[in-house]
């Protein structure tokens, strides 16, 4: 770890991490206002989602929530605040060392008295404590926004406390894949349409494999891992899957180490 | 000792050749040319040597340390100035300077603001506003403000003023006297020629000649020019001799060996006029390319 690197990352970063916060914050914030107003209207709320296909309620995961509960409505919210989750990390770790190498200051950074993998850990650090930032902000809107409008319902906190710690896994998986991607392909010229791709990507196939119930679609998308529905439901994780989770990380993350060491620095030709 | 010490040194992208069987090794306190076309393989040997990419074969060796498996002890006493500058554009030259002296361990304020004086830098302008010009100055001063022991110039001068060019050899001059040993790059032959001791060519890839800028210069090849009546390029029929070209009863070669065979040949002639010169290391290039 080199302090300076860390420092240097952090601070390009910041500006997109305050950014992320607040959209994340309005999207919980905004989103659970309605939550009362949902709940008072449950049956009739409930009765017309009914008369949509099953297969678009199954997309949405909706056929699993129950929005007159105040977790079933906030899972509801948390999917979205997952993708944004997917897309943000994504988008970090695809940039961890391709802006350097798109924008040619890789020669500056590594013509210092630095090792490859102390590049690499300081950059990866950094970015997830920006990643722990947004993620620290989301606790605490989350929280707010519950104690704010969940007027007399109860709720299980175990159960909401299980689904604001799937986030760092949520966000390691997302930021390990994106980096080690940016590694295989020879290069990357823009990172936003990779991050949106595998954000948004892996979004699709969890919807896809809603409406499919018996394609395994579950092994591959972290939204399938880390499902809100699902969490809530069982008041817990679906164990095999995560573990699933945390294994590809762990194998990104070593394969982009090993990638990174050897890996040849383009110039301008 | 060697400072640098490369040897067999090859480099493939994928299939694209970069360098192919490279060996040369530079003393300390040398300044060492090393002079190519565009394409060469001058980058990428430079590259090469501060590990940014790793050998196809072969190895090489800067302050006696293998530079795959050193990289980090080794580019704490290398500078290094780009031919290319690129830095984080959103920073100010002051912020990024300091962030290239926060990697080195001892304080290096005091010559940051030395050099950054000496190359004329506005140090809070950011360096997206920075001509190329001056965001080479920028590379001038990056790379030289923690006194490194060995200096890699990757065509140095490109974008200068004639002005700047000038301060610019001075202070490589300057810390070639303090023993700072100087690995020049360019495609640029006069500045070679005012710089060097000792000179590599680079072709394709392969080193084709190393040698001493004087013996370079002096004992390879001498211009010749002869001017009489009725002279054609085949008056010179003779062994080492090259580059016959003939015009209007004038005739100019390159010639390598003994020249006593050339004025035997010429004091048979009436000639008009006669010059023997040393070729300018342009012409001796220029050959070597042809």
């Amino acid at each position: 770890m080199n302090a300076n690197i860390f420092r240097h990352e952090f601070r390009t970063r910041l500006k997109s991490v305050v950014i992320w916060s607040l959209a994340l914050t309005f999207l919980i914030v905004f989103f659970f206002s309605f939550f009362s107003a949902f709940a008072d209207q449950a049956a009739l709320m409930n009765a017309f989602l009914a008369r949509y296909p099953q297969q678009l309620r199954a997309a949405l995961g909706m056929d699993r929530m129950d929005l007159a509960t105040v977790l079933g409505y906030y899972s509801f919210i948390f999917l979205f605040v997952q993708l944004c989750l997917a897309i943000q990390a994504s988008n970090y770790g695809f940039g961890l060392v391709s802006i350097e190498e798109s924008e040619l200051t890789a020669d500056f950074l590594l013509s210092k008295p630095v090792s490859r993998t102390q590049v690499l850990t300081s950059k990866l650090l950094a970015a997830l404590s920006s990643l722990t930032i947004t993620n620290l902000v989301v606790w605490v809107s989350s929280f707010a926004a519950i104690s704010l409008f969940r007027g007399q319902r109860a709720y299980e906190p175990r159960t909401l406390l299980l689904l604001l710690l799937s986030i760092v896994i949520f966000q390691l998986f997302f930021l390990s894949v994106g980096l080690v991607i940016s590694l295989l392909v020879k290069r990357v010229r823009s990172v936003t349409p990779y991050a949106l791709g595998l954000g948004f990507g892996s979004y699709v196939l969890s919807a896809f494999s809603g409406v499919f119930g018996d394609v395994k679609l579950e092994y591959i998308t972290p939204f399938k891992h880390i499902d809100p529905a699902y969490i809530v439901q069982h008041g817990a994780y679906n164990t095999p899957l995560v573990l699933l989770n945390v294994a590809v990380t762990l194998v990104a993350l070593v394969v982009s180490y090993w990638l990174y060491i050897r890996r040849d620095i383009p110039s301008v030709s | 000792m060697s400072i640098i010490e490369v040897t067999n040194l090859t480099k493939y992208y994928g299939k694209a050749r970069g360098i192919v069987d490279v060996s040369f090794s530079e003393e300390e306190g040398e300044i060492f040319g090393f002079i190519g076309p565009n394409g060469a393989g001058k980058s990428t040997t430079i590259r090469l040597l501060l590990s940014l990419i790793h050998p196809t074969s072969g190895s090489a060796k800067v302050f006696g340390q293998d530079v795959v498996t050193h990289g980090p002890e080794i580019r704490r006493d290398i500078g290094y100035l780009p031919s290319e500058v690129y830095y984080y554009e959103g920073m100010k030259v002051i912020d990024l300077l300091k962030y290239s002296a926060s990697f080195y361990d001892h304080d290096c304020t005091q010559r940051l603001h030395e050099l950054a004086e000496l190359m004329e830098l506005e140090m809070n302008r950011r360096i997206s506003d920075l001509s190329y010009g001056n965001k080479k100055k920028v590379g001038i001063v990056q790379g030289l403000l923690h006194s490194p022991k060995l200096l890699f110039l990757d065509e140095p001068t490109a974008g200068l003023d004639p002005l700047m060019q000038r301060k610019f050899f001075n202070l490589i001059r300057e810390e070639n006297a303090r023993g700072v040993t100087v690995f020049f790059s360019s495609h640029i032959l006069g500045e070679v020629q005012r710089l060097c001791n000792r000179v590599g060519i680079i072709r394709e890839g392969r080193i084709v000649e190393i040698s001493d800028i004087r013996t370079l210069q002096q004992n390879n090849y001498k211009k010749v020019r002869v001017t009489a009546e009725g002279l054609t390029a085949a008056s010179f029929a003779l062994p080492g001799v090259t580059n016959v070209q003939a015009d209007n009863g004038t005739v100019h070669f390159f010639f390598k060996g003994d020249i006593n065979a050339v004025l035997q040949k010429i004091r048979g002639i009436q000639v008009t006029d006669v010059t023997i010169e040393e070729p300018t290391l342009e012409e001796i290039f220029m050959h070597y390319y042809e």
